[in-house]
């Protein structure tokens, strides 16, 4: 019989998956996805969570996250798509302009 | 009309403002002399409240409006409440006395964007009132921060080589000190809700009847006086004063030393010493003490000056420590003379830096080894420039004497005697540096060739020099006008301070939040 | 009956004001010049009026109030006036002298770029002179007080172009107003004083009246009348803040006559005069202003031996002479104090006049000549008794005057202030002993002044020589009205020792006699004593004529072996005694220091320092937060990481 636990579990090793992701990978869309999978794991956690509870709410933010997530793509690869026009490039570790 | 007088003179220059906005900003007359129109307006407006009786026979606030502005239950209520009395009238007068001699003074001087610089002074000017007939402390703050801003932007973009620096320590030095205003203010707030004691908003007349643990009273006192001093300026906060006055454009020095310089004193004479009695009492010496320093100091730095216009900056320093002397007297004597030592600083600083700037329009430098024998050639200059001078000084006749003496009288009646009799030495500084400087700037040959084409002063310097003087003269011999309708209000408010120290101590139980402060 | 006081100081401010503002328009200078003289007469006549009018009065204190000036809580001033002998004497005083000096102005100043102006000041001067001694209260007076110290130092700069006019003018108001100074504290304190006794006042009649409520000889007393004595020295010029009446003759000579010998410099007189009550309550102050009196006076008469600028001279003369004044107010002789004010301004007033015609003529002639020579100095007259016979015979009659010759007016109130400073409960015989020195060296520098002047061949340049002329009538009239009065003046106050009346002493006995009975301040002794010390006094006298003489006319080489015999001692005579050299070093030059160092040590430094200090600080933290933001996201990415977890840990875990 699998649990809510079991979803639980799922949702964090995707979740953690994700931030390792985020953290050692340089390439932007690479990153970019990576976010997406942490979203995902966060969706993961709300339905089943709803389901397990029998309350709506949780559904209803994961039309939430995702209509962001959403958004989100189209202003994220347009900024990719602009900064490659830039730089030629979509290294993470090119965009450093914003330091000291 | 008259039930709206206050509030329709305090935001004609705010509608006035609006006008200038929608002025093409190519066209500088039309800018000029719109601001002009409106600050005379605003003066006409004002009048009534000078030649109303009811000043003479009552203390309190009149031409009161009161309106619910901001509430939210039990936690925050403000109110649009304001008023004036006696003791505000006279500054509400200056004010309004003052903008149109501010704005007629730029007339040559500012050329770049005129736009900005008439729609700020005309903010400022809102501002400045507002802050003077607040009867609701949260209004009063609101006021008192609307006035910072287009001062900092008159001194930042129309300022001289040095503007950015002196613009930003006059916005951070007041800042700081209005932000622990802020705190203290929601302090007494809070701690009146929470005592249960009958509230109106912020309400200064309510406040005034609130009795405040003395632990509390001097934290609070500590800031709204450490706030008020930045303003004064006292020693030694005022570093800030030479920078912001050398710096800003004439209309700016004339407006920062005749009104804003007021604020600070005006906020001891109508919040922290009447809010605060009990901490008043532990605080007088050491303020007396800063006073005096203030007075000594300030004259002292003022004789070495080079630069005319720091030199009437450091000479500020030195007069304000005569209000403060006087104000904190306590007695009739010492705060008339305090009052009235506010407004002839207003009239007697604030006509020098016209002068100052006259000379700054024509040879583009306040250096005063650039000059020397003026008076040669500007004559007429030479006279105005000298009544000022004397006036600056403390001549009997003049507006100074009568402040300093009355101020210095009230302090010898107190106990601020020995203060007294060292600030009373401060009249013989005030004479070597104004005499000295006049004397190297007027007297003697013409040794600088630059000094040879100055023409004296126009038609329109003298229109703005005259009514000045004409209070240095009225101020000084028939003085009686101002003070039929400040005794009133100053009786009201001493009896009020003494009766509030008694009824400090027999007050009920310290809540929560007082205790924590109580450090005793 | 006395309703129009107020029009006494009214007219020259009328004349003032007009004058001030028309002035330049009207140019001609016949008008401005009568407008300012017409001005000062009308005084004249109103203060004729209340002045005879006062004489046949029984009542003799008359007060005038014309409007409220301040009130405030239990301070209460008014704009009023107060007619009693002291002040009945000192309008005539002002007024008729003044009223001369403007008439001799027309004449002096014509030509002068500035005429108006010098009229608009003399008139504004008179006004505040009258002021001054008409004030009913002391505030009125402080009004007057400083009012002449400001026409003072109008005048006294009024060739603004001179860097030593104006280096003179300023010090002028500058010591003043450190005699001011002096006064507001002995005002202060005196309001507290009788305050705190429940009489809120500043009105001189109910200070009198309310003095006993004092302690006599208390350190109160003491202590107000002292600041009161350092206001008289400083306006009267004593010892210690005498120094600015000597460079206050960088003025026209006219205004030198009016102000720094008639009348502004008596005003510290006139002021112990109306406090007498309060100074006779005080022993120590009195003796005081005996002592810092007869200092002045034999200290000034030994700076005058060796001067060579005529006017000069005269200062020191008039510094001197001051002293005589004190001397005669420290030892309770206020009559005496003031009839010598009276005689003091005749004569006084009567010399500098006549220096200023003959600087006149030096001047013609030297301008005659092309030649820029100094018109002031002594050494380049001699024997011009022929060329300006008129200024001849009115300045020696004034200068033996001066000298204390029997039967001239200054004999009598010299006299009289000897007499009490030997015989007086105040006096002591070492006061009149420096006061009879002090005489014969009057006698000797004013005649060597005449001699060197006058007297003996003519060292004026040949060029300029034979263009030296008498003075037009507009100068020779006061001339002349002002020398008989020097003569005459003095028979007013003819002591009863020689058979005269003594009108002037029965005159102030309302103003002075309460205070000196109370006290029991009065001159007593024999009369062979006083004829004996009148005696010594007009041999003294006598001695110092005829040793001037002689040195000056007889053996002119004798002055030039002194100085070279005492080269050292002429050389410190000659500069002052180095005073001002003294003073410079003492509080003129540490007080610019501490100046510049207050702002350039302190206020840039410290105290702008900790508010920049704190700027620089905050700046610094910031400077080293900012490495922080490194610009790579995977930096941030993981703080945030480390943050949520953290948090989180916190929460779960803590």
């Amino acid at each position: 019989m699998i649990s809510v636990y079991h979803y639980m579990i799922l949702a964090a090793i995707l979740f953690a998956i994700g931030t390792f992701g985020v953290l050692t990978r340089k390439n932007t869309i690479v990153i970019f996805m990576c976010i997406e999978l942490m979203l995902n794991s966060v969706n993961l956690t709300f339905i089943a969570l709803s389901r397990h509870l029998g309350n709506m709410d949780g559904q209803i933010f994961v039309f939430f996250v995702m209509t962001v997530a959403a958004a989100e793509a189209a202003v994220g690869l347009a900024l990719i798509i602009a900064f490659y026009r830039n730089k030629e490039s979509i290294d993470v570790d090119d965009f450093n302009l914003l330091k000291w | 009309m008259a039930d709206y007088l206050l509030s329709f003179m305090t935001f004609f220059p705010l509608l006035g403002m609006l006008v200038v906005l929608f002025i093409p900003r190519e066209n500088g007359a039309l800018l000029k002399s719109t601001a002009l129109v409106v600050t005379l307006i605003t003066f006409v407006l004002s009048l009534p409240l000078a030649f109303d009786d009811v000043f003479t026979v009552s203390g309190g606030m009149h031409y009161r409006e009161f309106y619910e502005w901001i509430n939210i239950g039990n936690y925050f209520q403000m109110n649009y409440n304001i008023g004036v009395d006696g003791i505000s009238l006279w500054l509400v007068m200056l004010t309004t006395f003052i903008m149109p001699i501010a704005v007629l003074s730029t007339w040559n001087a500012v050329d770049k964007n005129i736009k900005g610089f008439m729609a700020l002074l005309l903010l400022l000017e809102t501002g400045m009132l507002g802050a003077f007939i607040s009867l609701d402390l949260f209004l009063f703050y609101i006021f008192w921060e609307l006035m910072l801003i287009p001062m900092y932007f008159l001194i930042g973009i129309w300022g001289g080589k040095n503007r950015i620096y002196a613009a930003v320590k006059f916005f951070i030095y007041t800042a700081v000190g209005s932000l622990l205003m802020l705190v203290a203010i929601i302090f007494v707030y809070y701690y009146a809700i929470q005592s249960g004691a009958p509230m109106n908003g912020f309400g200064i007349q309510e406040f005034y009847r609130l009795a405040i643990p003395s632990g509390a009273q001097y934290w609070l006192f500590l800031a709204f006086g450490f706030s008020f001093a930045i303003k004064v300026p006292m020693f030694p906060l005022h570093t800030w004063l030479p920078d912001a006055h050398t710096e800003a454009p004439t209309a700016g020095s004339v407006i920062l030393a005749a009104v804003l310089l007021k604020m600070g004193t005006y906020g001891y004479v109508r919040f922290a010493m009447p809010l605060f009695p009990e901490a008043l009492q532990t605080f007088i010496p050491m303020l007396a003490t800063l006073s005096v320093i203030g007075i000594i100091y300030g004259s002292l730095v003022a004789m070495m000056q080079e630069d005319v216009k720091k030199l009437v900056a450091y000479s500020s320093v030195a007069h304000l420590g005569f209000v403060m002397l006087g104000i904190f007297a306590m007695n009739m004597q010492g705060m008339a003379g305090g009052m009235l030592q506010m407004i002839n600083h207003g009239v007697s600083t604030g006509a020098l830096f016209l002068i100052v700037g006259f000379i700054y329009e024509r040879r583009h430098t306040r250096l005063i080894s650039e000059f020397g024998g003026l008076a040669h050639k500007m004559p007429i200059f030479a006279t105005v420039f000298l009544i000022i001078t004397f006036s600056s000084i403390g001549l009997p006749g003049t507006n100074g004497f009568v402040g300093e003496f009355l101020a210095l009288m009230g302090a010898f009646e107190s106990g601020l005697r020995w203060y007294a009799v060292v600030a009373t030495s401060g009249v013989i500084f005030a004479a070597v540096y104004m005499l000295w400087m006049y004397q190297r700037v007027m007297f003697g040959k013409i040794t600088n060739p630059a000094n040879e084409n100055l023409s004296d002063l126009s038609a329109r310097e003298i229109v703005i020099m005259l009514p000045l003087i004409l209070f240095v003269f009225w101020i000084g011999v028939y003085p009686n006008t101002f003070f039929e309708k400040m005794n009133p209000a100053m009786e009201q408010l001493l009896n009020q301070m003494e009766s509030r120290q008694v009824a400090v101590v027999e007050q009920v139980e310290q809540p929560v939040m007082a205790k924590y402060l109580d450090i005793k | 009956m006395y309703n129009n006081l107020w029009l006494i100081p009214f007219f020259p401010l009328v004349g003032s004001i007009i004058n001030g503002l028309l002035g330049k328009k009207i140019k001609n200078e016949k008008v401005i010049g009568s407008i300012g003289t017409l001005a000062i007469f009308a005084s004249f006549l109103v203060a004729c009026q209340n002045f005879f009018g006062l004489l046949g009065s029984e009542q003799k204190v008359f007060q005038e109030t014309v409007a409220s000036w301040m009130t405030i809580g239990n301070l209460q001033v008014d704009w009023g006036f107060l007619l009693d002998p002291l002040s009945a004497v000192m309008i005539m005083v002002v007024t008729g002298v003044g009223s001369l000096i403007h008439l001799y102005s027309i004449g002096y100043m014509h030509g002068e770029v500035g005429f108006y102006r010098f009229f608009s000041y003399l008139n504004l001067f008179c006004f505040s002179m009258l002021m001054l001694v008409l004030g009913n209260n002391a505030l009125v007076m402080f009004i007057g007080w400083e009012g002449v110290g400001l026409c003072s130092y109008l005048l006294i700069g009024y060739y603004f172009e001179k860097k030593s006019a104006g280096d003179a003018a300023k010090k002028a108001f500058v010591v003043n107003r450190i005699g001011d100074f002096g006064f507001l504290c002995g005002l202060l304190t005196l309001f507290w004083a009788l305050g705190s006794k429940g009489v809120w006042t500043l009105n001189f009649v109910e200070i009198s009246e309310n003095a006993h409520l004092l302690q006599s000889g208390g350190l109160l007393v003491t202590v107000v009348t002292l600041c009161f004595f350092l206001g008289a020295t400083g306006k009267s010029a004593q010892i210690p803040l005498y120094t600015w009446l000597p460079d206050a003759m960088e003025g026209p000579t006219p205004v030198s006559a009016l102000i720094h010998a008639a009348t502004m410099v008596t005003a510290g007189v006139y002021m112990i005069g109306r406090m007498n009550i309060l100074f006779a309550m005080s022993p120590t102050t009195m003796m005081v202003v005996a002592i810092v009196g007869a200092a002045t006076a034999i200290f000034a008469a030994s700076i005058g031996f060796a001067q060579n600028d005529i006017k000069r001279v005269l200062a020191y003369s008039t510094v001197s002479q001051l002293g005589y004044m004190f001397l005669a107010m420290g030892v309770g002789a206020f009559t005496a104090g003031i009839f010598h004010l009276m005689t003091h301004a005749f004569f006084k007033a009567c010399l500098f006049l006549g220096s200023g015609s003959v600087i006149h003529g030096m001047h013609h002639g030297y301008h005659h000549a092309h030649l820029h020579d100094d018109p002031q100095d002594m050494r380049n007259m001699g024997g011009l008794a022929k060329k300006m016979p008129i200024t001849y015979w009115t300045f020696l009659l004034s200068t033996i005057a001066i000298a204390g010759v029997p039967l001239f007016s200054a004999f009598f109130s010299k006299d009289e202030i000897l007499w009490w400073a030997f015989g007086s409960t105040r006096g002591h015989w070492g006061l009149w002993l420096v006061g009879v020195i002090a005489a014969g060296m009057t006698a000797f520098y004013m005649f060597r002044c005449v001699s060197m002047t006058f007297w003996g061949p003519q060292k004026t340049d040949p060029k300029a020589k034979d263009h030296i002329p008498e003075s037009p009538l507009t100068i020779t009239i006061p001339l002349i009205i002002l020398a008989f009065l020097a003569v005459v003046g003095g028979y007013v106050g003819v002591p009863a020792i020689l058979g005269g009346a003594n009108h002037i002493h029965h005159f102030f006995e309302p103003v002075f006699g309460h205070a000196q009975e109370l006290y029991r301040i009065e001159a007593h002794g024999a009369h062979a004593t006083e004829y004996a010390l009148m005696a010594i006094s007009v041999l003294v006298a006598f001695a110092g004529i005829g040793i001037a003489i002689y040195m000056y006319l007889k053996k002119p080489e004798l002055p030039g072996k002194f100085t070279a015999a005492f080269s050292g001692l002429h050389r410190a005579v000659f500069n002052k005694w180095y005073i001002d050299e003294l003073y410079d070093f003492l509080f003129v030059n540490p007080t610019k220091k501490i100046g510049t160092f207050l702002w350039r040590g302190f206020d840039v430094c410290v105290v702008d320092g900790v508010v920049n200090g704190t700027a620089w600080v905050v700046k610094g933290l910031s400077a080293g937060l900012r490495f922080t933001q490194s610009g790579f996201l995977h930096n941030y990415a993981a703080a945030m990481v480390v943050g949520v977890v953290v948090i989180v840990g916190y929460y779960v875990f803590g």
